[in-house]
């Protein structure tokens, strides 16, 4: 029996606040100098430190108070692994970040730290930046589902990698599962020795 | 089927097939450092699990550590306690660290290599980017997040789907003057800072064939910066040649039926790639980077973009990047002048690395205006240096003469850029702030930058 590492990711309804820029990288999300922790914790706070310093970055606005998700452009994650860019971002309370294509690296972090990657073309990105400039802009992300909607009609399907749907919708203990493969590994290493 | 190199290697590693693309696979050695495992040694710990494969296992400190005087206690408590625990950690699993004071420390990615440790056909894994390094030598090398470091200790595996292939031909030669860097430059340029996410990229073409061994390593370190999953290079008798005698590679016997081994990895005649991309390198001149993405990018000769010449997103981008490097559109390259010159990291601070910035250095001296510096990539690639006296050469020129580190490349320890400081830089990553808050980076070849240091301003190192 595999037991779960963390809250199973289904569907969510958030708020949602827009950061249209491409080629956003982990330097950015947290920077070097929050890295010297040995902790998985206290990485919320310096959530794009320098960025935060100017009072009209997207994230500072008081309609992004309380936003769960997170839209952007494309090539989200870039640079480097740093796991503690997820961590940040989900410290910070970010539970899904919609954009039209995220870094490798950092899609497979999010789907081992219960935050959805989810894909949807430039056009649904940019639709939804424009929805949410008012203030008040929800969204539910439903992840069996695969498909995003609001209370104005907006829907479309994203895509998500499906291995990690899997991760997150069981909220699996992915060790756990791999130690139950321990006679194929070890018959592996057999083989290699 | 006919299979490519990056074929061949995924085929041998799967452990177990898990669905149709995804795979658990058999990792053959993982490279850790201190700051991407001390959460992942944490979970093992709190779930009671052991490292599987400590043998499999080698650790080094190279992010976080000072690379002046290093007779004294370290300054900063905080990168202190990062060290010890991964110090404190090795021992308690039985992991192999080439600590601070070790003459083996140094940068992961220069270190795996120089030792043999890294070599064809493998599968190699470590918690940070550049792992692509390693490529090089026909291995499937690729960087992971903690959560996959706790996993590959535990387990020795990584579950991955298997990434799309993409061969990224290079034909013709590169004129003197022009060398790895400025290859890779031009190649992420091309097919942009996402080009190649989702794939391997494989580089082949006489270009390719023509490099060095440390020439290769140059080139696939930054096949994350075009968003790759890894890069590689089919293992040749160049890659035999660097690996023949290291300390980690078989001998005698064995050495002879591993080369055989290695000889079988290459792609068959007709293997085919799911995507191509191709670039002459006679039309490569020496590369810089005028924004805050590696792929804003520029032969030296060029000038500033402008802007106004782009569309939507991309035009948005290239403003804030111009805004934020304090760069006008249309100002010629060469001239834009210099604070700074950082010659080190894993792209650019090998031996070779330092030999072909000190033909340049020889006889001349850094400009009034410019503080430089050497990061070695390793102790041993120091220690050689120092052999052949190139350390000299640097001090004479009025180079600072450092030890390994990852240094200023990201700015972890004390070496940084001040705000509005315009660095010279061999590293591999110019975002915003990257080497110090406000700081801004032109990414070029260790000759652009030492030809650089010495003119005080952005300068064409052919001719020199």
């Amino acid at each position: 029996m595999v037991s779960s590492a963390r809250r199973p990711f289904v569907r969510h309804r958030g708020r949602v606040v827009a950061l249209p820029r491409q080629d956003v990288d982990t330097d950015q999300i947290i920077p070097k100098q929050f890295l010297k922790a040995v902790d998985r914790t206290g990485f919320g706070a310096n959530l794009f430190f320098d960025w935060r310093a100017d009072p009209n970055f997207e994230l500072n606005r008081p309609s992004a108070r309380g936003a769960t998700i997170l839209v952007t452009g494309p090539n989200f994650g870039c640079g480097s692994s740093r796991e503690h860019a997820v961590w940040a971002l989900a410290e910070y309370g970010f539970q899904a970040i919609i954009a039209p294509s995220f870094a490798d690296i950092f899609a497979s972090n999010c789907y081992r730290n219960g935050v959805l990657p989810a894909r949807l073309s430039a056009a649904e990105v940019e639709t939804l930046t424009r929805n949410s400039a008012g203030d008040q802009y929800e969204l539910v992300v439903d992840l069996e589902q695969q498909v995003v909607t609001d209370d104005r009609g907006f829907e479309a399907w994203f895509t998500a990698d499906p291995y990690g749907r899997e991760l997150l919708l069981r909220g699996l203990d992915e060790i756990g599962r791999t130690l139950l493969e321990e006679p194929s590994i070890a018959a592996y290493e057999r083989r290699h020795a | 089927m006919t299979r490519t190199l990056f074929d061949h290697i995924w085929d041998a590693h799967v452990v177990q097939q898990l669905t149709d693309d995804v795979a658990l696979l058999y990792v053959d050695l993982h490279l850790i450092h201190e700051v991407t495992s001390p959460q992942a040694f944490a979970g093992l710990r709190r779930e009671g699990r052991g490292v599987r494969r400590p043998d499999r296992t080698l650790a080094t400190v190279d992010h976080n550590v000072p690379t002046g005087e290093r007779s004294l206690p370290i300054a900063d408590t905080v990168a202190a306690r990062q060290l010890d625990a991964l110090g404190s950690n090795a021992r308690e699993f039985g992991i192999e660290l080439f600590d601070l004071d070790s003459p083996g420390q140094g940068i992961v990615h220069v270190i795996g290599p120089e030792l043999g440790a890294t070599q064809p056909g493998m599968l190699i894994v470590c918690g940070d980017s550049h792992t692509s390094t390693h490529g090089a030598f026909g291995a499937f090398a690729l960087g992971i997040g903690t959560s996959e470091v706790e996993h590959v200790l535990a387990t020795q595996c990584v579950v991955l789907a298997k990434p799309r292939n993409l061969e990224a031909r290079i034909s013709g030669s590169l004129e003197p003057g022009v060398g790895a860097k400025d290859l890779i430059l031009a190649l992420i340029g091309k097919i942009g800072t996402a080009g190649a996410t989702g794939h391997v990229i494989e580089y082949t073409g006489t270009a390719v064939q023509a490099l060095s061994m440390e020439e290769r390593m140059t080139v696939c370190n930054m096949s994350i910066e075009a968003g790759a999953r890894a890069g590689m290079v089919a293992p040749d008798d160049v890659t035999f040649e660097y690996l023949k005698g290291r300390p980690r590679v078989p001998k005698g016997d064995s050495w002879t039926k591993n080369v055989e081994q290695w000889r079988e990895l290459p792609s068959e005649p007709g293997a085919r790639y799911d995507t191509q991309v191709t670039l002459d390198a006679a039309t490569i001149g020496p590369q810089v980077t005028w924004g805050t993405t590696p792929a804003m990018v520029a032969d030296i000769t060029a000038r500033v973009p402008d802007p106004a010449r782009l569309a939507g997103a991309e035009r948005r981008a290239a403003e804030r990047a111009l805004e934020y490097m304090g760069l006008a559109p249309g100002t010629p390259l060469q001239g834009i002048p210099i604070d700074r010159v950082f010659l080190g990291s894993c792209t650019n601070a090998r031996i070779e690395d330092l030999r072909a910035a000190a033909t340049v250095l020889r006889g001349r001296h850094v400009a009034s205006r410019v503080r430089a510096m050497v990061v070695p990539g390793s102790q041993r690639v120091k220690a050689q240096a120092e052999r052949e006296g190139l350390d000299q050469v640097f001090r004479d020129a009025g180079f600072e003469w450092r030890n390994a580190g990852c240094s200023m490349c990201l700015g972890m320890n004390a070496d940084v850029l001040g705000a509005g400081e315009r660095c010279a830089a061999t590293s591999n990553r110019n975002f915003e702030g990257r080497q110090g808050r406000g700081g801004r980076t032109h990414l070029m070849s260790p000759m652009m930058a030492a030809a650089a240091a010495i003119e005080g301003h952005l300068v064409d190192v052919r001719g020199w």
